[in-house]
């Protein structure tokens, strides 16, 4: 016989009170495991596409041009002290403070050039990093793997009247297409795409890079600070963010967990009342059990100890099937609260763990003072008899 | 000396505007081995004497001395010490914890002991083989009559081997031939040594004890 005994019996006499103080603080955590879980999960559902939908970080080489476009009608533009990018340069890019959070970097040289009879814009990229960063790419046929072989937009593969497999010569040199992009409605749609050290060849700009596109990690990544970093390793170039409709909904999702964490404060508060007056009134039905621990020579703190201990065995049940259940109930939600169906539920140790300690600590909390004012009671009140 | 000095013994209860004074200058002496019935009517203050005698009333004036221990001279938490090592309740209604078994429940006072289970299980299943319940150790309460009852609620107060016995109408809730039985247990412990201060109104108890004390508005007379 030792204290826990007196806990432990008592906790399995009183099944249905401890059964509804279970339930009760159960749902508490319940709701912050859900909450907590699929807002993670969403997050990187999102984060996830954000890599898909490409670069989220612009260089281009510093001028002192403006733009003379407007609603998708372009009137070319005044450009005067053009610098450039130059490919040694790029290296730099991989030594910024935050590089870990770089997935792709895709320099690219552009030029007009004459294929066949028509003007068609020619891009050199990295076949390797393009495809990793533009995930939607649909190719018929190949991506160009050897250096005369090249890649067409769906309206340049129609201008030119070309398709995969089929020769063209540029520049008196003969290109096999290697595959059609399907359509993208971009720009990509209307470019012929070559590999870099090819196009730069080409275009008569060996050494230099038009512009380079940059996949950032969105994973707790401040691109704005990483734009930074990279304007201070390259001086001549302009870093620019691409805003994205990821980043609303970033946002959208940001008030999301405000709202989830606001209502998970609302349940666990409840969940705290309910375990308090639950204990309170335990203690309250137990006086004169707790007189007669008094009488035969139970210290307030040996009291204390029988009600905090079965606060803390309810706690930590509630605190497992808490957890239990709300994985259960954020794997239910996600496929109706994330966007894209194949969204995997995040399994967490820290929240497994946190529940259960978040259970323990409620229970414990809300036990507190009912603990105290058993431990309080005068003995011969609570026996009435003596 | 005396096991007990009662010396001046005051208690007084406020109620309402009133101010009740349950014990009046209260001088009693008991000595180790002996079996002492507190016999008065209802208000008279005995259950209040034996709540003080108890260790869990103060008085409002006078001295409790038991055992050479000034007991409401003990500081903090000391005085439930005192109870837990020294003194042994039976109450009126048994009070027995419903959902400990009957060994559970005289092992209760031994919860707070740093001893062996075994050695624990030892002692209560000892103190209920005194009280003749020695089959009866793993049935609860509600399985149990009402004289079992009371029985177990010996057993539990004298697991501990305190120095005194102190019962609160032990036969209050009982039957004549039960009541008899019962008394007739405390007679056999008071012989083997066991010092019984008990609470009663019935006056047929009185002839178990060695002495009575008459309680009358807070006075011995």
């Amino acid at each position: 016989m030792k204290l826990h005994t007196i806990s432990i019996n008592n906790l399995k006499r009183r099944k249905a009170k401890m059964a509804f103080l279970t339930i009760g603080l159960m749902v508490g955590i319940a709701t912050i495991v859900t909450l907590v879980t699929l807002t993670r999960s969403m997050s990187r559902d999102i984060e996830a596409k954000m890599d898909e939908f490409g670069a989220n970080i612009l260089i281009t080489p510093q001028s002192n041009g403006l733009a003379m476009n407007y609603g998708g009608i372009s009137l070319g533009g005044v450009t005067f002290d053009q610098r450039e990018i130059l490919e040694e340069d790029l290296a730099r890019i991989k030594t910024i403070r935050n590089n870990k959070n770089i997935s792709a970097v895709s320099p690219k040289v552009l030029g007009g050039i004459k294929v066949d009879s028509h003007d068609v814009m020619l891009v050199g990229v990295n076949f390797d990093n393009e495809l990793k960063m533009k995930q939607w790419w649909r190719i018929f046929g190949d991506a160009p793997k050897v250096e005369n072989e090249v890649l067409l937009g769906s309206d340049a593969s129609k201008v030119l009247n070309a398709g995969s497999g089929d020769n063209l010569l540029i520049k008196g040199e003969g290109f096999k297409v290697a595959g059609v992009l399907d359509q993208t409605g971009s720009q990509d749609d209307a470019l012929v795409f070559a590999s870099l050290p090819k196009a730069q060849k080409l275009l008569a700009k060996e050494g230099k890079i038009t512009l380079v596109e940059v996949a950032a990690l969105c994973s707790g990544c401040p691109i704005g600070d990483m734009v930074t970093q990279i304007a201070e390793k390259l001086p001549d170039a302009k870093v620019s963010a691409i805003q994205q409709v990821v980043e609303g909904r970033l946002k959208a999702l940001d008030q999301f967990r405000r709202f989830s964490y606001a209502m998970a404060g609302v349940v666990v508060f409840i969940g705290s009342l309910i375990v308090f007056v639950t204990m309170m009134g335990s203690v309250n039905e137990r006086t004169t059990e707790i007189g007669v621990f008094r009488a035969i020579g139970f210290r307030k703190s040996h009291i204390m100890r029988i009600i905090l201990l079965e606060a803390a065995l309810v706690s930590l049940l509630a605190g497992f099937l808490g957890y239990a259940a709300g994985m259960g109930g954020a794997g239910l939600a996600l496929p109706f609260m994330a966007e894209s169906k194949d969204a995997h539920l995040v399994w967490d140790m820290t929240v497994a763990f946190g529940s259960v300690g978040l259970a323990l600590v409620l229970g414990i909390l809300a036990s507190l003072y009912p603990a105290l004012h058993a431990s309080r009671m005068d003995p011969t009140e609570a026996l009435r008899a003596l | 000396m005396a096991l007990i000095e009662i010396s001046n013994l005051k208690k007084q209860y406020a109620s309402g505007d009133e101010t009740v004074e349950a014990l009046r200058g209260i001088d009693i002496a008991i000595e180790t081995g002996e079996f002492i019935t507190i016999m008065g009517q209802s208000g008279s203050g005995k259950s209040t004497l034996l709540s003080v005698l108890g260790g869990m009333n103060h008085p409002s004036a006078g001295e409790v001395e038991m055992a050479g221990v000034k007991l409401y001279r003990l500081p903090g938490e000391k005085l439930a010490d005192f109870r837990a090592e020294n003194l042994g309740f039976v109450f009126q209604s048994f009070h027995l914890i419903p959902y400990l078994t009957a060994i559970e429940n005289v092992m209760l006072p031994l919860a707070i002991v740093k001893t062996g289970s075994k050695a624990k299980r030892a002692a209560a299943s000892q103190a209920l083989e005194r009280v003749g319940l020695g089959s009866k150790l793993e049935r609860l309460p509600n399985q149990l009559s009402g004289g079992e009852q009371e029985r177990v609620a010996i057993a539990r107060a004298i697991v501990n081997n305190p120095h005194i016995l102190l019962a609160d109408e032990p036969t209050g809730n009982l039957d004549s031939k039960t009541s008899d039985e019962v008394m007739a247990l405390f007679r056999e412990l008071n012989a083997a040594g066991q010092t019984v201060v008990m609470v009663t109104h019935n006056p047929e108890n009185g002839r178990y004890a060695d002495r009575t004390i008459h309680l009358r508005d807070g006075m011995v007379v």
